[in-house]
């Protein structure tokens, strides 16, 4: 359980930087590469995104990114095998972060198996909902793996419940109603909705949407226990998936947030 | 059976559902539960009443189509003439049941997609009715295919938002509007405009256009003093297809057909045939019928029809044929044209291209079915569809003066 190690160690000390990319942005080969390099900045989980055509949930930067993944041939086969390149040689925490319908096509039962194999720790879908999750939620449990569901601003008191409910892991907090992208003010909708959910789950929090800089990440992580860092990672990558540079830029990009966090006492 | 589905959650059978993220939920719950409210509130339902009767034209004709059933020799066909609504299509039923409800809601703001434009153009009409805010979302590929159709709804006083991710038609519309909606589902009500997308749409929407079958089931009584054999309609989405069959469900001996686009072969990405190409999955909001690659992937489609060219088939079509209750056939783009000629030139009635495939399916159906009855609904009239007409009649467009010779 990699995923509940690392926010049990950090506990106290400071909250999580957790990165999220988009697997085989700009092509499945590079992926590994730019992982290592978040890594060396100091993430402490990365999220792997599994392109899917139709993602409702993100805006332009991702929606960009999926294309240009999906171009360069990334299926979820191949992310799967992504993954067990990187956990040659690291063991930082890997989420999948994607939509259910590959999921669905890959057949349940089979990905929960070779999520595992892989050295995927655990499952974020964003269009699965608790209502919906259950046989889904149940099988990529018994993996093991996690299950990591969203909660919003809106969500009133009985579904944090639910999601608190049907969560391993952690629970990710959309800290304002909206696709991913970055922003240039913080929402204040993400204090009310962190206070809620620390009534009905001990698990950690992760906050994300919106959240690109240092500044933005210090002061969510005053309030979460784990920081999401997504649009501004890929866009990164967009503008120098030519450069050689791109490696150190991501790295020393992570390093920011991550001193950033490193100031704050969670 | 009309009662039981869908279920508390949205299901039908194992179809439908809520597969959006969280931050779409509550938004979708308030929709709901005003949704709810103003179904037995009759208040409500008389001022939808008084609006589908004085501006929107019904009830529609039920017509006799005499010369087109004699040239076919075999059933006597009925065509239910959605198409001379307000705005040319069955699409206006829906729009003003919403538009209410955006009202009821406080919603000053209305955003839609639309794929040929007919919904588009009746969300626009709706909103200049009640003085909201319009934006319509269209992909850029629908929105040079129907021209015309942007330019009624700009006239109007719609914004028209051109989509350019993926195939840049349908899907990729319902996509940006669901980004705009889970943006300012606030201030702003999400016009669906098929029985598509997460509870509860197909059911809501359903409901609106149930009045087609209502009307088509007590014309029939009147004109025939019988039921229909069988009742076609196209499925894009499916919205008029489940309006019409919907009051006929329990009148188990009425056959229900519904028409999907074959479109120019059946290749991935050559139709919109989604269950004849298609499996199980998820696409915006709905568990049903779609078309996919091996990977999950959502396939690009095809029609000569833009209001067919979707992905996914409404889920309540998918538990309609899962429960043998109605069948699922798919017409080519040139049988589509040809039936939409044939209707022209026999009957004086140009079709839309989506209705003109519900026309074709009778066509080719009717010759061996003496002696029974055959109810077309004719959702839309063909008028936003003439420069595809044109390209495709083109030694009709080529006869000049026709004093030349």
């Amino acid at each position: 359980m990699r995923i509940s190690a690392m926010f049990d160690r950090l506990k106290g000390k400071r909250p999580a930087l957790v990165a999220y990319l988009t697997a085989g942005d700009p092509s499945p080969g590079r992926t590994p590469a730019l992982v290592a390099a978040l890594e060396r900045g100091g993430a402490d989980l990365i999220e792997l995104g599994v392109p899917f055509s139709d993602p409702v949930a993100d805006g332009p930067v991702i929606q960009a990114a999926s294309e240009r993944a999906l171009e360069a041939g990334t299926t979820l086969v191949k992310v799967l095998e992504i993954a067990g390149e990187i956990r040659r040689n690291s063991q930082i925490p890997l989420l999948l972060f994607t939509y259910l319908n590959p999921v669905l096509k890959y057949g349940v039962s089979a990905l929960a198996r070779d999520a595992v194999n892989a050295g995927i720790d655990g499952v974020l879908l964003t269009d699965l909902t608790v209502e919906e999750a259950g046989e889904t939620a149940d099988l990529l449990r018994k993996a093991p793996l996690d299950t990591v569901f969203l909660a919003a601003p809106t969500s009133p008191p009985r579904r944090l419940e639910m999601l608190a409910k049907r969560s391993s892991g952690f629970v990710y907090l959309v800290s304002r109603m909206g696709v991913t992208g970055e922003r240039q003010s913080l929402s204040d909708s993400l204090a009310p909705l962190v206070s809620g959910m620390r009534r009905v789950t001990s698990l950690p929090l992760v906050a994300g949407f919106g959240i690109s800089t240092p500044a933005q990440a210090a002061l969510v992580g005053r309030m979460a226990d784990g920081v999401a860092v997504g649009s501004a990672i890929v866009r990164l990558i967009e503008q120098n998936q030519n450069s050689p540079g791109l490696e150190n830029k991501l790295e020393s990009f992570a390093r920011g947030l991550s001193s950033a966090l490193h100031g704050v006492n969670a | 059976m009309k009662s039981s589905q869908p279920d508390a959650l949205g299901h039908f059978g194992e179809f439908g559902g809520r597969y959006v993220p969280e931050t779409l939920m509550a938004p979708l719950e308030e929709l709901e539960s005003a949704y709810m409210a103003a179904k037995d509130d009759l208040a409500f339902q008389a001022e939808l009443h008084g609006l589908l009767l004085n501006y929107a034209g019904r009830p529609t004709a039920l017509y006799h189509a005499r010369r087109l059933s004699e040239t076919l020799g075999g059933a006597r066909l009925y065509l239910k003439r959605e198409d001379l609504l307000h705005t040319g299509a069955h699409k206006i039923n829906n729009c003003l049941g919403q538009a209410l409800l955006a009202r009821r809601m406080g919603k000053k703001r209305v955003i839609a997609e639309t794929g040929a434009g007919q919904h588009g153009v009746a969300t626009a009409t709706v909103c200049a009715l009640f003085g909201f805010e319009c934006v319509v979302y269209m992909g850029e590929e629908d929105m040079r295919r129907q021209r015309l159709n942007v330019f009624r709804m700009r006239l109007l006083g719609a914004r028209v938002v051109g989509v350019a991710t993926g195939s840049r038609t349908l899907k990729d519309a319902i996509s940006e509007a669901m980004r705009d909606w889970v943006t300012n589902a606030g201030s702003t009500h999400y016009l669906l405009g098929s029985a598509l997308g997460a509870h509860p749409y197909p059911m809501m929407v359903r409901d609106f256009h149930r009045v087609i079958g209502v009307e088509a089931r007590a014309q029939m009584l009147e004109r025939e003093h019988r039921l229909p054999d069988a009742i076609f309609a196209c499925v894009g989405g499916g919205s008029n297809a489940i309006g019409i069959f919907h009051p006929f469900l329990d009148d188990k001996k009425v056959k229900l057909v519904g028409v999907e686009a074959g479109g120019r072969g059946t290749q991935p990405g050559e139709h919109a045939a989604r269950f004849s190409g298609g499996s199980p999955g998820v696409l915006q909001g709905a568990y049903s019928y779609l078309l996919q690659n091996a990977d999950g992937q959502i396939s690009l489609t095809h029609s000569v029809s833009a209001g067919l060219d979707y992905a996914l088939v409404g889920p309540e079509h998918a538990w309609l044929r899962q429960q043998g209750r109605a069948e699922y056939s798919s017409v080519t783009d040139e049988q589509a044209l040809e039936a939409a000629r044939l209707l022209s030139r026999t009957e004086g009635i140009i079709p839309a291209l989506e209705s003109a495939h519900a026309v074709a399916e009778a066509i080719r159906l009717a010759p061996s079915a003496k002696d029974q009855v055959f109810l077309v609904n004719l959702s839309g009239r063909g008028d936003k569809d003439m420069d595809i007409y044109r390209e495709n009649f083109v030694e009709l467009d080529a006869q000049g003066t026709g004093y030349a010779h």
